[in-house]
């Protein structure tokens, strides 16, 4: 990836996903966003902070409060030579619109075998760890994995969420791009004021090492990054840590080789076990890299519950402990 | 009161074809056009009937009876425009510009049978039921905002009515002042379960009163009626006074699908008494008659026309190019990703290995 960077900034990550729509619409008069409180308000996290005040209500639209009629009236917007920025007010709430995402943003370019498409992008903020109320914690991710025609990217930091949401706004099909919201405003990381894409499908070391192997996305990436330089001062190994931040396509390649590297592996992922996007990434792991495993794969996740209210999310989200136990256990194996 | 009084169904010409609306001059050639097309579109559907019965096309979705709703309808709106419709809907996509060939290959299971001539804007049929809807709102809302003319219609049953996207369609439609003609078919029937089951309000029309969208019923088997209303509502969005809600007042006379049993919940005995008193075609035939317009040769030249081009409709769809495995794979992104590509390709491998 190359940038050229005349200007940085420090920002914080809701302040570059605002930045990437802002650097977008400057850009390109056909992109336009839309949802539930996104004008005047900014958003319930303030992602769309000024932008109505800067491109106005025709582009900037707060709209009825129906999911499903947001994303269904984007897929004709799009089509018909529009590039909605879809807000869901919460991943949680995305449900009312999955029959619009499963049977018609995905389905439209084979359905009319290239004749119509939908270069959408469905925002939402995700995960567990901001005491939020009920269904506002969901991570949800495999239920779209699962969809084929569609992208799914997760960013874990400022850079990259600017990046790779300008990536994704500029991809010509639809991308799910999930925010985790207790990244929101932790710290700031420098983000250049131009206009810069991260490529989807391709996953970021976050930290290199040498004996196992962590595979994460979103908040957990920071979480996993604490857990192991603590480990790591009273340990010998070390560990490579590695943000996917595309969870479909998977970076198969990225995979492979730090796999290749270490022989160990541990999935960190705050979604429920079962069905969960480890899944497919422990099948990579078994087509490209089966002879180089030292030891089981582990797994460090959330439980196959519902996502809990807040007096227990802590317990129901993957500890530092839990993932420094399953890295010992590999290393133990 | 009830409110449904406020929607008395809009009639043109009664059941005896007799012209019952003052302000309308009627026209010859308007007359035998309208008649024509409607032909066109039953004997196509005949046509697919007798082809699902020797298994030469699959499942088929009939709409005899609601010709004059759908025939209508599709001849007010214009090229430019985008049409919305319903797996049932293919007398108004026919009559819009579909070719016939893709229609019979839309049966036998193709993609091909969903892809428009160049210029037409008809979506694929929407299966999931009333979600078309945000669609049609969503595209008027991107002509409206090209500052353009177009508009969107867009078809849907009673039963649809029941569906949250219906309710997010209109109101979305209304907010936002969109272009789109909602039209839809009330046939009585959502498969088996009747009207009165569906809903507790006597019309479908006055549900566009919560969205104050202007909304009216009409005889769905006068198609005179039909066309000129819908041309009014068309003349409205392209005015950009926005969105109107049409109940066309119609009925199927066969089964939902050539896989159901409409004996299994109504008398088809109605069907038979309605082919002699509200048949769209004969509601035509009856008033050219009464006109002194009527000429058998002519009915038999439009036939025989007809005939001829749904056969060759058909040759050519019985003679189109085998399904192609990488229309599956290149058509799910614009770039396919690795692993739809070591899909392909181990598909590939293993169909060779088979094969050998």
């Amino acid at each position: 990836m190359t940038t050229v960077a005349t200007e940085v900034k420090k920002l914080t990550m809701v302040q570059a996903i605002t930045d990437a729509m802002r650097t977008m619409m400057r850009e390109d008069e056909s992109v336009l966003v839309l949802g539930e409180d996104v004008g005047v308000n900014g958003g319930v996290f303030r992602a769309t902070d000024g932008l109505v005040q800067e491109f106005g209500e025709e582009r900037v639209v707060d709209t009825p409060l129906a999911e499903s009629g947001i994303i269904g009236t984007s897929v004709g917007l799009a089509v018909n030579g529009f590039k909605p920025i879809c807000e869901m007010q919460f991943f949680g709430f995305i449900y009312p619109a999955f029959n619009q995402i499963m049977t018609h943003a995905t389905r439209m370019r084979q359905r009319s075998l290239g004749r119509y498409t939908v270069p959408m992008v469905i925002r939402a903020p995700y995960g567990a760890g901001v005491k939020a109320p009920e269904i506002h914690s969901d991570s949800v991710e495999a239920l779209f994995t699962h969809i084929p025609g569609l992208k799914v990217v997760t960013p874990s930091n400022a850079y990259d969420a600017k990046g790779l949401l300008i990536a994704s706004i500029k991809d010509p099909d639809p991308v799910l791009f999930i925010e985790p919201m207790r990244c929101y405003r932790t710290g700031r990381t420098e983000v250049p004021e131009d206009n810069y894409s991260i490529p989807l499908g391709k996953a970021s070391t976050v930290k290199e090492g040498n004996d196992v192997t962590i595979l994460t996305w979103g908040a957990m990436v920071q979480d996993t990054v604490q857990a192991v330089q603590k480990w790591e001062s009273a340990h010998e190994a070390t560990c490579e840590i590695i943000d996917l931040r595309t969870l479909y396509p998977l970076d198969k390649e990225a995979i492979k080789q730090s796999v290749e590297k270490t022989g160990r592996v541990v999935v960190v992922h705050e979604a429920p076990e079962t069905g969960g996007v480890s899944g497919d990434i422990i099948s990579v792991i078994n087509d490209a890299a089966f002879f180089y495993l030292k030891a089981p794969v582990q797994k460090v996740t959330g439980f196959d519950t519902p996502v809990p209210v807040y007096s227990l999310e802590q317990d129901y989200l993957p500890s530092a402990r839990k993932v420094t136990a399953a890295v010992e256990h590999t290393l133990k194996y | 009161m009830g409110v449904e009084n406020q929607f008395p169904i809009v009639q043109y010409v009664n059941e005896k074809g007799e012209l019952i609306h003052d302000e309308t001059k009627l026209d010859q050639n308007q007359l035998y056009e309208f008649y024509r097309t409607m032909l066109r579109a039953r004997m196509m559907d005949k046509k697919c009937l007798n082809l699902q019965r020797q298994g030469r096309i699959g499942t088929y979705v009939q709409y005899e009876g609601q010709e004059a709703a759908q025939v209508g309808s599709a001849l007010a709106v214009e090229d430019g425009d985008w049409m919305f419709p319903t797996y049932r809907d293919h007398a108004a996509t026919m009559t819009f510009g579909h070719s016939l060939r893709n229609l019979f290959l839309y049966w036998k299971g193709r993609l091909e049978g969903s892809i428009p001539p160049e210029g037409k804007n008809i979506f694929p049929p929407a299966v999931p039921i009333a979600s078309q809807l945000l669609h049609a709102t969503g595209t008027a809302w991107a002509e409206k905002k090209k500052n353009s003319d177009r508009v969107s219609i867009v078809y849907f049953g009673d039963g649809a009515t029941s569906e949250g996207d219906f309710h997010e369609g209109l109101n979305f439609a209304s907010v936002f002042n969109t272009p789109v003609v909602f039209f839809n078919q009330n046939n009585g029937f959502a498969i088996s379960v009747p009207m009165e089951k569906q809903m507790k309000s006597k019309t479908i029309a006055q549900k566009g009163l919560a969205y104050d969208i202007p909304s009216l019923r009409v005889d769905g088997n006068d198609i005179v009626a039909v066309y000129y209303e819908t041309k009014k509502a068309v003349a409205r969005a392209r005015n950009g006074e926005g969105p109107t809600l049409i109940e066309a007042v119609t009925w199927r006379y066969g089964a939902h699908t050539t896989a159901d049993d409409p004996s299994k919940y109504r008398d088809q005995q109605e069907s038979e008494i309605r082919r002699e008193t509200t048949d769209p075609l004969l509601r035509v035939e009856r008033l050219l008659k009464n006109q002194g317009w009527w000429n058998d040769e002519e009915k038999g030249r439009m036939e025989e026309e007809i005939t001829e081009e749904i056969n060759h409709a058909l040759k050519e769809a019985e003679g189109f190019k085998a399904a192609d495995i990488d229309q599956l794979f290149d058509h799910v992104f614009a770039e396919p990703t690795w692993t739809i590509e070591e899909q392909r390709e181990q598909h590939k491998r293993v169909g060779k290995e088979v094969s050998q």
